[in-house]
């Protein structure tokens, strides 16, 4: 793993409609890093990845590094249904070129006569790697992922984790990732930020997830608070 | 076959066609309805443009573009649900024709009357018809991914406040251009129709797309040859051949 800071975040705060969302976080993210966001429902983690790719406003300091390739996986995309659309169409939307299409959905574990199947008959297993595969397109060097297992019953979650996996190690990717699920932060992540609009821990998972901070995070008590192996 | 006909039927045809293609976008992102009050709201206009004897498209067009504002104003001010700004808007615009409008015109203005248009005319508007089909086909993706979600378009850097701009500005124009065929009580059908046909029956972005400018301009070329053999008045007929279309496509709909 390499020493260089991909992403440098000081002070951020943001609002929305004059509500306070996020306020003074500060983190790094080194290349080749997981960082998960862990937080529970409404905590500001998927405001934090829209405002780290510049869909919302903030006050404060991100600096990404220059020259630096992004991929952003959303959470859901509920409109997408509503226009015939098939998974060449989907890449084509980003100037994906066929080759490189066929070649991140093999490796995302897809064949190529999936290219001309309907978006709209996926599985909600099967679309959230289409979205993956989509991030991929361009080459990114880091991805943001936005709780990439909403809905995906628990085989296909397992699987989406695998993948991740072997797709950090693939491409050499830095992750940022939206959790509300503890168990993937031991299994997955160099770091972890806990955020409840305030930043309440920011470091490797086994130091700085303890009791005190999780019940801080989520309020009373938790009783799920470490992996064990 | 006589030239006036045939300057209705190719006008028609483009036109119809254009409105599916550029309704096929507007679907996507239940827009549709919003060419209703802007069709109505042209009425003002069109009831303007005749009393002084000047194109009916050129008194439509500024009345549609302050409607764009207008609608765009009120969502930015109110949080109201599009609906009901739209029923505001339209309403005040059906008002407003026939506060001005001698009833006795009315027809024109409400169902629209491409049969009497002029050769400069014709001219103007499959200039303007071209023109928007190259637009649009330009800002075609870039548009749907804005319609299936503004973060992610975002975050490839697609300046959305531009592709909104030019997109409303092309609803204005189609919108401005339909009003003379079918009226504006009419407009939003002419978008809406041949768009939801087109997506009963395809699977690919593609086949939507100009399917929904193919069914335009089908519909628009039956209502006008219909309307040379019965006499009726050619924008319900433009219409009416849509929603044949509409009910064919429900039964083979994939």
């Amino acid at each position: 793993m390499g020493n260089e800071v991909i992403l440098k975040v000081r002070n951020l705060n943001v609002k929305l409609d004059h509500q306070s969302i996020i306020e003074n976080l500060s983190f790094e993210v080194k290349k080749g890093e997981v960082l998960t966001i862990l937080g529970p429902n409404g905590a500001g983690k998927s405001v934090l990845l829209k405002t780290l790719i510049g869909v919302l406003p903030y006050k404060g300091e991100i600096e990404w590094a220059k020259e630096l390739k992004i991929g952003y996986v959303p959470q859901r995309l509920p409109f997408i249904k509503d226009i015939p659309l098939n998974i060449r169409d989907f890449f084509n939307l980003k100037g994906s070129p066929e080759k490189e299409t066929e070649a991140i959905l093999n490796s995302v574990g897809f064949q190529e006569d999936f290219l001309r199947k309907q978006i709209g008959d996926l599985s909600s297993g099967q679309f959230q790697r289409v979205l993956i595969a989509w991030g991929l397109v361009g080459k990114p060097q880091v991805l943001l992922f936005d709780e990439p297992t909403t809905g995906v019953d628990i085989s296909a979650e397992e699987t989406i984790y695998k993948l991740l996996a072997k797709l950090k190690e693939e491409r050499d990717l830095t992750i940022l990732l939206v959790t509300h699920d503890l168990s993937v932060v031991y299994k997955f992540s160099t770091d972890v930020i806990c955020l409840n609009r305030q930043p309440i821990c920011f470091g490797p998972p086994h130091e700085v997830l303890t009791p005190e901070s999780l019940q801080k995070l989520y309020g009373g008590e938790v009783k799920y608070y470490q992996h064990k192996h | 076959m006589d030239n006036q006909f045939l300057l209705s039927l190719i006008v028609g045809i483009c036109v119809g066609g254009a409105a599916g293609f550029l309704g096929s976008l507007m679907l996507g992102r239940r827009m549709a309805l919003v060419a209703g009050p802007l069709g109505h709201l042209t009425l003002p206009g069109i009831a303007l443009a005749l009393m002084y004897g000047f194109d009916v498209s050129l008194g439509a067009f500024p009345f549609v573009i302050f409607g764009i504002v207008l609608i765009w104003l009120f969502e930015m001010r109110t949080k109201l649900p599009m609906e009901a700004l739209t029923a505001v808007v339209f309403a005040s615009g059906v008002a407003i024709a026939f506060l001005l409008l001698p009833i006795q015109q009315a027809e024109a203005v409400l169902v629209g009357d491409i049969t009497k248009v002029s050769f400069a005319e014709a001219a103007v508007s499959v200039f303007l018809i071209l023109l928007l089909f190259f637009v649009v086909k330009k800002i075609y993706s870039k548009i749907v991914l804005i319609n299936i979600s503004e973060e992610l378009a975002k975050s490839e850097k697609v300046d959305i406040r531009k592709y909104n701009l030019i997109y409303l500005g092309s609803i204005a124009i189609i919108v401005a251009l339909g009003v003379k065929m079918v009226g504006g009580l009419l407009t939003a059908a002419l978008v809406a129709i041949p768009a939801s046909a087109a997506r009963n029956l395809s699977r690919t972005l593609a086949q939507y797309a100009f399917g929904a400018m193919i069914i335009g301009g089908l519909s628009s070329s039956l209502g006008i040859l219909t309307f040379k053999l019965t006499g009726f008045p050619a924008g319900p007929l433009i219409i009416l051949a849509s929603t044949l279309i509409f009910l064919i496509s429900i039964i083979f709909k994939r």
